[in-house]
């Protein structure tokens, strides 16, 4: 496993004393984990949910509670301007 | 008699006799708190104003009337921080909103009082992965409470709480629990709403209770459990009266004891209170029935890759934009969700991510994420055999008693490996519990041990029924 390369697709920086200590350490995980390729599952149905799950829909309006205001859904944001989420720029 | 030292039953019979108040009950615990919390660190924070306000117009008569219940720092409650014991939130992040446990639980009278410690976004298995501060076992300093939910488990242990909700993802209730010697159930999947609880891996979370005594956790799940229009995957089945089934003795339960559990590995004094238990079960009418669950050692490898993978998923929301930590040396996009996450994530979180990251990447999904998602199909019906031939399954909850800070903080896998008597239940997503079954003394110090009983899906009232009978043993 390429940690560089996987923290990137995970959008983690990752400094270098940290990518070795993982490097070690997923080796170890991944080659404990690998147990699992000695199972025969052949023909086993995946399972993703233990329950059965179904979609659950209702009409399709607002509920009347839970409904946040714009100053409320801005409160938690590290950076707001007019109130919008303020970010660096995007394009150049 | 302290206020903070009463379970939910006694606190409210002193409520109706008028020997107490819930604005007296949550002084006290504050009290409590400020003189014993310091050392043990089972508290992030705690609001008594908040609490007092939300004491002035409770209604006594209902079930958990004036209750206080300390809340794990990953359960959203209106107004208050909600951190994950992350850095990614802490000091930035207060909820708009009440989970659907915490809705319930107003409802039902009680009042959300203390932000309880845990492994970071419940990524642990012994409070050490706390990204805010440590944790320690009442019990002895020196030793670890369990995890994730180490904090509630602590509190309750210590009695600088009345109860606790906890979460479950991989036996991070029931863990803890035994360390430190409370009641801990992780309800069905689904039995539970999940709405409001910061996701780590959504197919295997659940939140249930910490208590002093089994009655009171069958009352509180009696308050948690039901159907919520906001999680599509909360089962929509009835709710037993649990309480009723305390009331049922253990005569011609089939109880299975599966051999893998108590194979090696396990300590001998912990498997010695967990047998002197299970003998009890049966001098009491229980017919005890060795059992196998075949793929048991498959469990470990298996949950660490859906769990890991469904993280991976679930976390990529603190990528700094709407909420928490923004990295302040961001100049750029990619920069503000790779520097956020760098600096806001603590290394256990980091491993996951990266583990699941790799787990669902192309060319991998299928050798590592599909065929353990084949093998937990396995898992699963090992359960569904097992329950054809008993009715609750008994087993240790940990390998060993709780061990010490530091002691396997620098080897990931050995950490892992610690959870192999709990994680099936998720992966099955069957009904567990952690009862006491005495203590144990190591170096000087009397450690808790709980005994572990497994229910088929929905049977909640079968597991409390046994656990009740094993603390009436212990009394």
């Amino acid at each position: 496993m390429d940690v560089r390369k996987v923290a990137h697709l995970a959008r983690i920086h990752l400094s270098d004393e940290e990518a070795e200590t993982f490097q070690g350490q997923f080796e170890q995980i991944l080659h404990y984990v690998e147990q699992l390729n000695q199972i025969d599952v052949e023909g086993i149905e995946p399972t993703a949910h233990a329950a059965a799950v179904f979609d659950v829909i209702r009409d399709d309006v607002a509920l009347s509670e839970h409904q946040l205001s714009q100053d409320e859904a801005l409160r938690n944001a590290p950076a707001t301007a007019h109130d919008q989420i303020k970010m660096p720029k995007v394009v150049e | 008699m302290n206020p903070s030292e009463y379970t939910i039953s006694s606190l409210r019979a002193a409520f109706s006799a008028g020997e107490t108040t819930p604005e007296e009950a949550l002084r006290s615990l504050a009290t409590s708190i400020d003189k014993k919390d310091g050392d043990i660190g089972g508290y992030l924070s705690y609001d008594l104003d908040l609490a007092l306000a939300d004491a002035e117009n409770v209604d006594l008569s209902l079930p958990l009337g004036g209750v206080p219940v300390a809340i794990k720092d990953l359960i959203n409650v209106e107004g208050h921080p909600c951190a994950c014991a992350s850095k990614m939130l802490d000091g930035k992040f207060r909820s708009p909103y009440d989970a659907t446990v915490i809705r319930k639980l107003r409802a039902a009278g009680a009042i959300p009082f203390g932000r309880t410690n845990m492994d970071e976004f419940a990524m642990g298995s012994s409070n050490e992965n706390s990204g805010i501060q440590p944790c320690r076992n009442p019990h002895d300093l020196d030793r670890i409470p369990g995890g994730s939910s180490g904090g509630s488990a602590a509190v309750v242990a210590a009695d600088t709480a009345v109860a606790a909700l906890g979460t479950d993802t991989g036996g991070s209730i029931r863990q803890p629990a035994s360390h430190c010697g409370v009641v801990g159930l992780k309800p069905t999947y689904g039995r539970v709403s999940r709405y409001g609880l910061v996701a780590f891996a959504s197919s295997l979370d659940q939140c249930g209770p910490m208590t002093k005594t089994v009655e009171d956790a069958a009352l509180l799940l009696e308050v948690l459990a039901g159907s919520c229009s906001r999680d599509s995957t909360c089962l929509d089945a009835p709710v037993d009266s649990y309480r009723e089934a305390l009331k049922k003795d253990v005569a011609g339960l089939k109880i299975g004891l599966p051999k893998e559990y108590f194979a090696e590995g396990l300590d001998r004094q912990v498997r010695e209170k967990v047998e002197t238990a299970i003998r009890d079960l049966e001098s009491r009418g229980a017919e005890i029935v060795e059992i196998s669950l075949p793929n048991t050692e498959h469990a470990v490898a298996t949950y660490y890759i859906i769990a890991t993978a469904e993280a991976s998923a679930n976390l990529a929301r603190f990528d700094g934009v709407r909420y928490g930590h923004r990295s302040e040396s961001a100049d750029d996009l990619l920069s503000v969700y790779q520097d956020s996450r760098e600096e806001g994530f603590g290394a256990e979180v980091k491993r996951r991510i990266l583990l699941g990251t790799y787990v669902l990447s192309s060319g991998y999904y299928d050798a590592y994420y599909l065929r353990a998602q084949k093998v937990r199909t396995l898992i699963r019906e090992d359960f569904t055999r097992a329950f054809e031939q008993v009715d609750v399954i008994a087993s240790p909850v940990s390998p060993t008693p709780a061990f010490k800070v530091g002691e396997k903080s620098e080897d990931p896998l050995a950490m892992y490996l610690a959870d192999i008597y709990t994680i099936s239940a998720n992966l099955a997503g069957i009904c567990g519990i952690s009862v006491p079954c005495g203590t144990t003394a190591v170096d000087g110090k009397d450690l808790p041990v709980g005994l572990q009983l497994l229910g088929r899906p929905l049977g909640e009232s079968g597991i409390l029924q046994v656990a009740h009978s094993v603390e009436q043993a212990q009394s």
